[in-house]
């Protein structure tokens, strides 16, 4: 067997291809926050709550309907989509103008019901979730197994966290996105819609958090609290990163991942708490944050 | 095309409008007809752009009436203001920093057939076509201005409002924003044009409307200008 | 550099005193009569969340700062108090001042590193920041993890009060809080409450008039983690125990909610505002997560239909600083 620094081969990339996972759901859910911060000038507190509800669609279309992993992949960020329609229509936009505060805390309200709904009637304990057929098992790489699933979830991510930086960065669509978080007056006296815009960018945000709950729940348990704890995770990950940047996001989210990982091998009593470490030294030298724009 | 060539293109009548809880506008009566150049002159501060500002829909609240070919548009969002064939240039410019010089070209979306071609427009700003790929807020000051300009021009909107094109900017590119002014005229647009740069809009209106304190005080053609020479020295001030 | 901003006029200023002063005596007449009508460990249990509250108050109601992580100070200042009082044996009166000082050191740290972001990323990292004490009392020794200080002796006040007896219990817990809202109620009025409200409205004009804000901004939150800090260590000697409870996150949230219900930036809104969840919760804790739900529900209405809270629309219907 291999040893690094006394430690099996098996164990550290083990440890380090958990943290790589972790990384990706970090970045999932930092980039939906970026984007829904930059259009809505809102940190939604309710981004937790909706990636579990995600997870849990892929649980009831299952058990309910019989519909299996892949097409869950598709309908429950769509389905997680629409209810962000509905609350960004119903609520957040009755919002505007006021103190930005308020939409923190309506979106915090909206968590308390949701996971208060869930909790009321699943209770605690985790739902399993099967992995499905074609990505069971995995390969000796040597130094060490990796199960397909997680190779899976790893590469998954970061294509659709590519494929949302390209569209932000290159294409019209994204250029209408950039140029209505700079201004919006201005491009809605361009004729275009730009409250659509807002309302599409909050269902987009909190799908990319549902998606991240289909890829979770086959290997963390299906549980109504599993997005609490989680997202303040996600916040430590997006004050470090700073939400100023598409990229900045996705890189800061793998990297505290992967961070991590490597604290769970040499420091485990501080893995629960490395990312919050770091946000404080970040903090500390670089206030506005990695890859903040401004102070 | 539809004959609308009865009424004016533009008319205004006991326009109202406020920023917040300060009333801004105390009754504006305007109106531009199809082809004119008109010109809005007045102090700082009189309500020359939140006119502007208004009949695009983007001030707080706004009453009376604001009428387009006819329509009546008081209550519709800006949005939809803008796709009846209005376009705004505004006074700070707004060119998107996050946009290089090409997207915030195309940004605008076409509200009506028969806007410039992007070929008609590097021709009006050849610097422009040089740029394409700079990030917009690198551009200089003029340069900016006519991006402000250009990109308004593709999108088909017959009557544009352009909040002070000139302020800030050097005499040479002053001159040749007036040349662009000129051939926007020819080539049938519909201008509505706020200055404090009197000396450069005497070169380019068919009328003057005189503003203070939120209402037009006065209003004369451009070969009424020199019998008004003395007047209109009183009001800006100059 | 000696008045900021525009302070009312004299006269208003004494109607307004005047009407605080007997807003202050008849709460605190209810308060004392109150065990009559009402069990007084509730009662008990709402008065320290009535002061968290306030504590909680002071930072978002005249600082502008939505702090997401409140229940660190509450959290660990019962710990604090809790150990020290049981495992060192301290008279409850060092117990609790002893924690409010640890919750108020707690605050100079985290405050330091909070207040260099603003908004809602202040709001983010002060929730960051309470989970990672969070993760540290559930793997600390002296916390006992998931059990947390059980049975926490609460002995004689200053020797003389006998804190088991429960009227003498109630009546010390009445007269913290009151000391407490007293002194709230002078930092508020105060000149430096005048520069706090100045930094509130507009952070920029404060520091061009020559005002530290940074300082005076963590004063305010030190001030106000010491005063949850209290909040927590008195309720650890009422209930007897230090738990996981009082420094989760939902613990924090919980603040947030009181003072919305209560009114935000009211004095007594925070007060009133405990008192009704506090009875909420009560009342529905046999109904497992529905407190859950309808806190998320209330939240959600307060900020769509009912922004000035309870006291805040008394006050503005009669047009009175409450």
């Amino acid at each position: 067997m291999i040893q690094i620094l006394g430690i099996s081969s098996q164990a550290l990339f083990g440890q380090l291809l958990l943290g790589l996972i972790n990384g990706a759901f970090y970045a999932l859910l930092s980039l939906g926050l970026a984007v829904i911060f930059g259009m809505l000038n809102i940190v939604n507190f309710a981004h937790g709550a909706l990636y579990m509800v995600g997870a849990f669609c892929a649980y009831f279309l299952l058990n309910w309907f019989g519909i299996g992993y892949w097409p869950a992949l598709l309908i429950a960020p769509l389905v997680v989509g629409l209810f962000g329609v509905i609350i960004e229509r119903t609520m957040l936009q009755r919002l505007a103008g006021l103190d930005h505060l308020y939409g923190l805390l309506l979106t915090f309200g909206v968590a308390l019901i949701v996971q208060g709904v869930f909790q009321y009637q699943y209770g605690s304990s985790g739902l399993p979730y099967e992995i499905p057929d074609s990505l069971k098992g995995g390969r000796n790489l040597g130094f060490m197994y990796l199960p397909n699933y997680r190779a899976w979830v790893v590469i998954f991510s970061l294509v659709v966290c590519l494929a949302t930086w390209y569209v932000i960065e290159k294409t019209k669509l994204g250029a209408y996105l950039r140029a209505a978080t700079e201004n919006p007056t201005i491009v809605r006296a361009f004729g275009v819609n730009v409250p659509l815009m807002i309302t599409l960018t909050y269902g987009f945000g909190v799908a990319l958090a549902a998606l991240a709950g289909v890829l979770a729940a086959p290997i963390n348990q299906v549980r109504p609290l599993m997005g609490a704890d989680f997202i303040i995770v996600v916040f430590a990950v997006v004050v470090i990163g700073g939400m100023g940047s598409i990229m900045g996001s996705i890189l800061t989210g793998f990297l505290l991942g992967l961070i991590e990982g490597l604290t769970k091998v040499f420091y485990p009593e501080a893995s629960n708490t490395v990312v919050f470490v770091i946000m404080a030294i970040v903090l500390l030298i670089k206030p506005a944050g990695l890859f903040g724009r401004t102070a | 095309m539809r004959d609308v060539a009865q009424g004016p293109l533009l008319d205004l009548s006991g326009l109202e409008a406020w920023y917040g809880e300060s009333h801004i506008l105390h009754g504006v009566d305007m109106n531009v007809r199809r082809g004119e150049v008109v010109c809005l002159l007045g102090r700082n501060g009189a309500g020359k752009s939140t006119t502007l500002r208004s009949i695009m829909g983007i001030v707080g609240k706004r009453k009376g009436s604001v009428k387009f070919e006819g329509v009546e548009t008081i209550s519709m969002a800006s949005d939809r203001i803008a796709r009846l064939g209005l376009a705004f240039c505004p006074e700070e410019r707004a060119i998107f920093s996050s946009l290089d010089v090409k997207e915030n070209l195309l940004l605008p979306p076409q509200v009506k057939p028969g806007g410039l071609s992007l070929d008609q427009i590097f021709e009006l700003f050849p610097n422009l076509k040089e740029r394409l790929s700079s990030q917009g807020t690198k551009l200089s000051g003029g340069e900016q201005q006519m991006l402000a300009i250009g990109r308004i021009l593709r999108t088909g909107a017959q009557l544009l409002l352009l909040d002070e094109p000139t302020e800030g900017l050097a005499p040479v590119i002053i001159q040749q924003i007036g040349v662009t002014i000129r051939k926007l005229k020819e080539q049938g647009f519909t201008i509505l044009l706020v200055e404090q740069n009197f000396r450069f809009a005497a070169t380019l209106a068919d009328r003057y409307y005189v503003m203070e304190h939120g209402k037009i005080i006065d209003s004369f053609a451009n070969s009424e200008l020199e019998a008004n020479m003395e007047k209109l020295h009183d009001y800006l001030g100059v | 550099m000696a008045a900021v901003a525009h302070s009312p006029s004299a006269a208003r200023d004494a109607s307004h005193r005047r009407d605080e002063m007997i807003a202050f005596a008849i709460m605190a007449i209810l308060l004392a009569i109150a065990p009559l009508f009402a069990y007084p460990v509730f009662l008990m249990q709402a008065i320290c969340f009535a002061l968290y509250a306030c504590a909680f108050n002071l930072l978002l109601g005249y600082v502008g700062l939505l702090s997401f992580g409140h229940a660190m100070f509450m959290g660990s200042a019962s710990y604090f108090s809790a150990h020290i009082a049981k495992v060192w044996g301290w008279p409850p009166e060092l117990a609790i001042i002893a924690a409010t000082l640890g919750a108020a050191a707690i605050g100079v740290v985290t405050g330091a590193l909070s207040i260099r972001r603003q908004g809602i990323y202040f709001a983010m990292v002060t929730l960051a920041l309470s989970q990672m004490i969070y993760f540290f009392c559930l793997q600390a020794p002296f916390t006992h993890g998931e059990d947390g200080i059980q049975g926490v002796p609460q002995g004689r006040m200053f020797g003389l009060f006998d804190l088991s007896h429960q009227m003498t219990l109630y009546f010390v817990v009445l007269g913290i809080f009151l000391l407490a809202f007293l002194f709230i109620h002078r930092i508020i009025n105060s000149p430096f409450g005048d520069v706090l409200k100045a930094i509130r409205e507009n952070e920029p004009r404060a520091i061009s008039l020559g005002y530290k804000a940074d300082q005076y901004k963590l004063a305010a939150f030190v001030l106000s983690a010491a005063l949850a800090g209290l909040a927590g260590a008195t309720k650890a000697l009422v209930s007897q125990n230090a738990s996981l409870t009082d420094v989760h996150w939902s613990m924090s949230g919980e603040a947030v909610l009181m003072v919305l219900v209560g009114g935000l930036g009211t004095i007594f809104g925070p007060v009133v505002g405990a008192f009704v969840i506090i009875a909420m919760q009560n009342y529905l804790a046999s109904y497992g997560q529905l407190v859950t739900i309808m806190q998320g529900l209330i939240f959600v209405v307060c900020v769509l239909v009912f922004r000035r809270g309870i006291v805040g629309e008394i006050a503005h219907r009669f047009n009175k600083s409450l």
